[in-house]
């Protein structure tokens, strides 16, 4: 057993050794510089498995930082911070002209920006932001998470109903996007605008969200309006009124209010069965695109990105194909 | 009435008397709180169909796919003295070959759904033979084998269809995870009596409870008698498999689209808890899949209850903890015993009055 243990660490570590040489091996291989014109761009991201976000977001960045573009995009997904800072690190290494960069963790990032500005390698952030000096940075285009719910919330404002009695199903807590969708509404609640029937987190959870509302209607107390924080959520929710007769979306008993915009949401408000998707966009790579073309320091070191909100009588199916998340 | 209260902590329903004592408090306490909490009304849904609505029925139908779960999950915990953790990773793959299977059709009619049922389920048995086969071959503690499924099931499931969340419509989907014409009662309630009555069938003409539950209490022993435990345990995994396929489709079919991330989120600690509440011991061996479904319903109205009192759901799983434990406890070998010698000592005690 022991021989056999200690087999194995050999092989582990041959392996670990091959590993290595092979990753030195490719980066030894790249073009250094922007040999022949192509500008090399080097991203650093979340794995597009995180969420239908990142997805689009990684699509985006694809599709933008093209050959026919004029770019070479080499990229890099994790979600652990660490493996992140090395794989920046790599990139500086390898000498890309560009380092974007969208970070798991908003801490630890000082010394490699710092060694990308030393090697006059530009850095932009994206979607997140870092905890560095602003110097490090070219430039930062990010969503504004407050912003998207009130854009949300002034619409449901807008709607004029008689009376606000909102079901409020949350995500996840303490995610940033769960804080910014929530801000607004609570805003509301206290200034007494609108009624909070219940508000109560899902964490995501399609089939919770469901539970909750269920348990609303089960209880008989009115509402007309479901403010959920995901288009997911919102589908749960909706679920449960089909199955308790309630109507909803335009011209409905219930006002239907999801997140993200997906693109199977955004059909579900074209045949007016929901009332309003909001997004927090997940593209940014043409705004970083036309930041490196211009060739000039952007005004401001914090872009912020243009959020949607999609109304049902208002959507069209070429808003879907444009910027639905998804399939 | 003695030997009645004697035989209800020993013999036949003692080990159902925790979850239907559970039961029965949870009842009680919430007609104390609203009369009205369990009454049952008819309503239209929006597809025109008359269905009953009400609190009973939202706590029986969402704690399907628990109870069917925890069928399974009783037979793993009685032959293999251990519990799988993987089931609702494995839950979200299941989900998603069947979204796959559906979405690769031009069209979705009934064969399509079995067909794409069918697959998922194979795929389930498949991974449940791995988990199996870890346990069974390789002798590796259960928990520890499935983790390795619990680690990495839902990136394959995300692998299988790459979306976030897929979409699937259809009215027969509909039909399958919230009511069918004609039907008031849901769907997914019938078939977890399918389900139990499949296995309860199973145990009726063959010997499988039986040779489970000697596996269970002492695997050498069994294995003396000529019975093949190896195969019992992968088999155990197997069936499993089998029911976390139904409630994976379940789930899908609930809401029409599948979420890899959230799908049947956490379910498996409460599949244990399910068959702990059902009074089976987590040491494997006697088993009662009855109350082990009675235990998922436990659980399931627990949850409605807090909801109802808009209990926030970020503290509705301490109350629950706090409850479980309590269930557990009372429950435990330990405070059984003490119960059973006070009862004999009253008993004795008035023989002896009764003599004097």
């Amino acid at each position: 057993m022991r021989r056999f243990s200690k087999v194995l660490s050999m092989v582990m570590v041959l392996a670990m050794v091959l590993s290595l040489c092979a990753c030195g091996a490719s980066s030894g291989g790249s073009t250094g510089g922007s040999a022949g014109g192509t500008i090399t761009v080097g991203v650093v991201n979340n794995p597009p498995s995180e969420s239908g976000y990142r997805e689009a977001n990684v699509k985006d960045m694809e599709a933008v930082f093209s050959k026919e573009n004029g770019y070479e995009l080499k990229a890099f997904y994790s979600l652990k911070n660490d493996e992140q800072l090395q794989a920046a690190q790599g990139f500086i290494t390898e000498g890309v002209d560009y380092l974007l960069i969208s970070a798991a963790e908003t801490t630890g990032w000082d010394e490699v920006l710092q060694s990308a500005k030393e090697a006059g390698i530009k850095v932009y952030l994206f979607d997140r932001m870092i905890d560095v000096d602003e110097s490090l940075y070219e430039a930062a285009v990010v969503s504004d998470m407050a912003k998207e719910g009130e854009t949300a919330v002034n619409w449901l404002l807008d709607q004029k109903l008689s009376e606000y009695n909102v079901i409020h199903i949350q995500g996840a807590m303490g995610s940033d996007a769960q804080i910014g969708r929530t801000g607004a509404l609570d805003a509301q609640f206290a200034a007494g605008t609108m009624n909070k029937v219940v508000q109560q987190t899902a964490t995501w959870d399609e089939a919770e969200a469901k539970k909750i509302v269920e348990s609303v209607i089960n209880s008989g107390e009115k509402f007309n309006v479901i403010y959920a924080e995901n288009d997911g959520m919102a589908k749960g929710a909706v679920a449960a009124l089909d199955e308790a007769g309630i109507t909803h979306g335009v011209d409905g008993d219930v006002v239907v209010m999801g997140f993200d915009c997906n693109k199977w949401a955004l059909r579900e408000l074209l045949a007016g069965s929901w009332n309003y998707d909001g997004q927090c966009s997940p593209f940014q790579a043409q705004i970083i695109s036309d930041l490196i073309k211009s060739g000039k320091a952007p005004s401001s070191k914090v872009i912020i990105n243009e959020e949607k909100g999609f109304d049902a009588k208002t959507l069209t199916q070429g808003d879907i194909d444009t910027y639905g998340l998804g399939e | 009435m003695k030997s009645d209260s004697r035989k209800f902590l020993k013999g036949g329903l003692g080990q159902l008397a925790i979850p239907i004592i559970a039961v029965a408090l949870l009842v009680i306490f919430n007609l104390i709180r609203d009369p009205g909490f369990f009454s049952i009304t008819i309503t239209h849904n929006n597809y025109g169909n008359a269905v009953l609505a009400g609190n009973l029925i939202s706590i029986i139908n969402g704690a399907s796919e628990l109870a069917i779960l925890a069928i399974g999950m009783t037979l793993v915990t009685a032959a293999t003295k251990g519990q799988d953790i993987s089931v609702g990773a494995a839950a979200a793959i299941a989900g998603s070959v069947f979204v796959k299977v559906l979405k690769s059709g031009s069209t979705i009619n009934g064969g399509t759904v079995l067909l794409a049922f069918l697959c998922s389920c194979l795929v389930a048995m498949l991974f449940g033979a791995f988990n199996g086969s870890l346990v069974a071959f390789f002798k590796i503690q259960p928990m520890i084998a499935t983790l390795i499924l619990y680690t990495c099931g839902r990136s394959i499931a995300y692998w299988i269809n790459g979306g976030a969340t897929p979409t699937v419509t259809s009215q027969i989907l509909s039909s399958i995870g919230s009511f069918a014409p004609g039907i008031p009662i849901p769907m997914p309630v019938i078939i977890v009596i399918v389900v139990t009555i499949l296995f309860k069938l199973l145990f009726h003409f063959t010997s499988l409870e039986l040779l489970t539950q000697s596996v269970g209490i002492n695997q050498d022993a069994a294995k003396l008698n000529g019975i093949n435990t190896t195969f019992i345990k992968l088999l155990s995994f197997i069936l499993l498999g089998a029911c976390v396929s139904v409630a994976g489709c379940i789930g899908v079919c609930r809401l029409g689209l599948i979420n890899h991330e959230t799908l049947l989120l956490d379910v498996e600690m409460d599949a244990i808890l399910a068959v702990a509440i059902g009074g089976n011991s987590l040491g494997g061996g006697k088993f009662k899949i009855s109350g082990s479904i009675i235990g998922a319903y436990v659980i399931q109205m627990l949850t409605i209850t807090l909801y109802a009192m808009k209990v926030s759901s970020t503290d509705v799983k301490a109350y629950k903890a706090i409850v479980i434990v309590l269930l557990v406890v009372i429950g435990s070998p330990v405070v059984k015993e003490k119960f059973r010698k006070l009862l004999q000592k009253r008993n004795s005690q008035k023989k002896e009055a009764s003599a004097a």
